[in-house]
């Protein structure tokens, strides 16, 4: 399978001397949903702005659909989209001329350009929105916009920089389902996020970054497989006063009708089951504790 | 996907975009120069001109009128630019072009142009504006003057842009512009002939870049010029080929634009 996007030992050093990025190397298969994740300064906006022609590398190649962004820039750029982290358009125009004028820049002429342009607002829900200043949008509608300009030209790789920071659960669901709908239709998707939430549920692969350097580059389930203990969250049916004591279950109540076990990987949770219901305590609901990959992530990045 | 990049369309888009631009703030935009200059024809053309009496053998205000187009061209040209790009820079939507498959040369001509349209746009309402108080002008050598005109505008823009490429503040956008080329351009012949001056100032004069510019064009629409307009097209020609190679090497090297 080709690779939608093949980074090889780049490097960015910027003026001051302070180096971003130490040589990382990593690749992202044609069609993957795949997670770039990392702490605040690890090098991942310096990662997309290289691949975006925001940043002059210092050294390493960066390949995309296996051409060369050096010889080859504008057939590399033809097929990439990038919604940055920070606005970026022109807040005095309205909302249709700037997706318009950002497919000119591609070569899109405006005939050819509307009715694609209609139907990615419309799917944003931006259409009504289409002929008002971007200024006067909500912080989510200034969202929205970003990606569909990244989208207006079809790109076959989108690199996305914490989109849905800032924006409220409602809005970051439907932005969920929208890029997991691109995803399907064949376009690779690269995401970099601090809800780790949001990885987890999008993504198939995940390269985690630190310092510069790529500690991990996996399948997200063979990341999450490798996590030793996993979180449950039990609601109970009549309310605790305190956590039960049961031997190799450490229990939290969380608050008097929801009790937090830690269960390791060689454990079984039919015998944590047994333990509570010999200690009358019956479970009405049980669910996965969300933050698994935060787990991970924090034990990743303090090594 | 689209598969291949017209170049084309992405430069028509740029320009119309920067058009668009100053189009849209036109009140800002294309209303000062045309009330300014109606001030200037007012006091220095009928008011005080009568008293000065003829300058190169034209009447005061009729010398005056493409000293004045060559004022408004030059600082249009030079402002649209300059505020435009960095604003694009200061709002971070040069990202859009950057990202985008457009090269460097499409994107400098695409400001350039801009800066173009609202220079000669500036020059001809200025003109218009002249016609009112001086109805029976005639211009001697139109291709010259229009050739004049599309090349001030085109090196004002490339200085606007270079300019523009290098601000780090808003400061930096007024300073070259209100202690640099205001000066130069006052001192540069559009008031006066420098024919006027004492043998010094003439010959101080003649180092002032603004003056070939302004004085060129005044040979197009009058017929007269203090300076050698071949040399003066030859300065203008090497000028805009100079700073096109540094506006260039500028963008190619990511010079205030990428880090």
């Amino acid at each position: 399978m080709a690779f939608a996007l093949e980074i090889t030992d780049l490097k960015k050093t910027y003026p001051g001397g302070v180096e971003a990025l130490k040589g990382i190397s990593f690749a992202v298969n044609e069609g993957d949903f795949y997670a770039l994740l990392g702490p605040n300064g690890a090098g991942k906006s310096s990662t997309i702005g290289i691949i975006g022609s925001l940043v002059t590398k210092s050294s390493g190649k960066v390949k995309i659909f296996d051409i060369d962004t050096d010889g080859n820039n504008e057939q590399a750029k033809m097929m990439l989209g990038v919604v940055s982290q920070e606005i970026n358009f022109s807040q005095f125009e309205k909302v249709i001329d700037i997706v318009v004028t950002q497919a000119g820049f591609y070569g899109i002429s405006k005939s050819e350009a509307l009715p694609r342009v209609e139907s990615i607002l419309k799917r944003l829900g931006l259409w009504d929105k289409k002929d008002v200043q971007a200024r006067t949008l909500s912080g989510g509608y200034k969202r929205r916009l970003m990606i569909a300009k990244a989208l207006v030209h079809e790109p076959k790789l989108l690199i996305l920089d914490e989109p849905t920071a800032g924006v409220d659960i409602e809005l970051r669901r439907e932005m969920w389902t929208f890029l997991k709908e691109i995803n399907e239709n064949g376009t690779t998707i690269i995401l970099t996020t601090h809800y780790l939430e949001e990885a987890e549920q999008l993504c198939r692969n995940i390269g985690i970054i630190d310092g510069g350097k790529i500690v991990t580059n996996t399948g997200m389930k063979d990341l999450l497989g490798s996590l030793n203990v996993q979180g449950f969250v039990f609601d109970l049916d009549s309310p605790l006063s305190e956590a039960p004591e049961i031997e190799g279950f450490p229990l939290k109540l969380e608050d008097p009708l929801t009790l937090v076990a830690a269960v390791n990987k060689d454990r079984s949770i039919n015998a944590l089951f047994e333990k509570l219901s010999e200690k009358g305590i019956k479970v009405k609901s049980m669910r996965n504790e969300a933050n698994r990959l935060e787990e991970l992530f924090i034990e990743m990045v303090k090594k | 996907m689209k598969k291949n990049f017209s170049v084309s369309t992405a430069l028509w888009t740029l320009t119309i975009k920067e058009i668009r631009r100053f189009l849209r703030i036109w009140i800002q935009t294309l209303v000062p120069p045309a009330v300014t200059m109606s001030l200037y024809f007012v006091i220095f053309g009928s008011l005080i001109g009568p008293r000065i009496g003829s300058m190169d053998g034209f009447d005061y205000i009729q010398f005056m009128i493409p000293g004045l187009i060559m004022l408004s061209v030059i600082t249009n040209s030079y402002n649209n630019v300059v505020s435009s790009f960095y604003s694009v820079k200061f709002q971070k939507s040069i990202e859009e072009l950057l990202i985008s498959p457009m090269p460097n040369w499409v994107i400098l001509l695409g400001f350039v142009l801009g800066g173009v349209s609202r220079g000669i746009l500036i020059g001809c309402i200025v003109f218009c504006v002249s016609l009112i108080f001086y109805p029976d002008f005639t211009v001697a050598n139109p291709p010259l003057t229009i050739l004049v005109l599309v090349l001030t505008a085109v090196l004002f823009s490339l200085m606007g842009f270079i300019n523009a490429v290098f601000a780090d503040s808003f400061d930096d956008i007024s300073i070259i512009p209100t202690f640099i080329l205001t000066p130069l351009i006052y001192l540069g012949g559009v008031f006066y002939s420098i024919n006027i001056l004492p043998d010094m100032w003439r010959n101080i004069s003649m180092a002032n870049p603004m003056l070939y510019v302004v004085n060129t064009f005044r040979a197009g629409m009058l017929g007269v010029s203090d300076v050698s307009i071949y040399f003066a097209l030859g300065m203008i020609f090497s000028f805009i080929g100079i700073l096109t190679g540094s506006c260039l090497y500028l963008l190619n090297k990511g010079t205030g634009i990428r880090q």
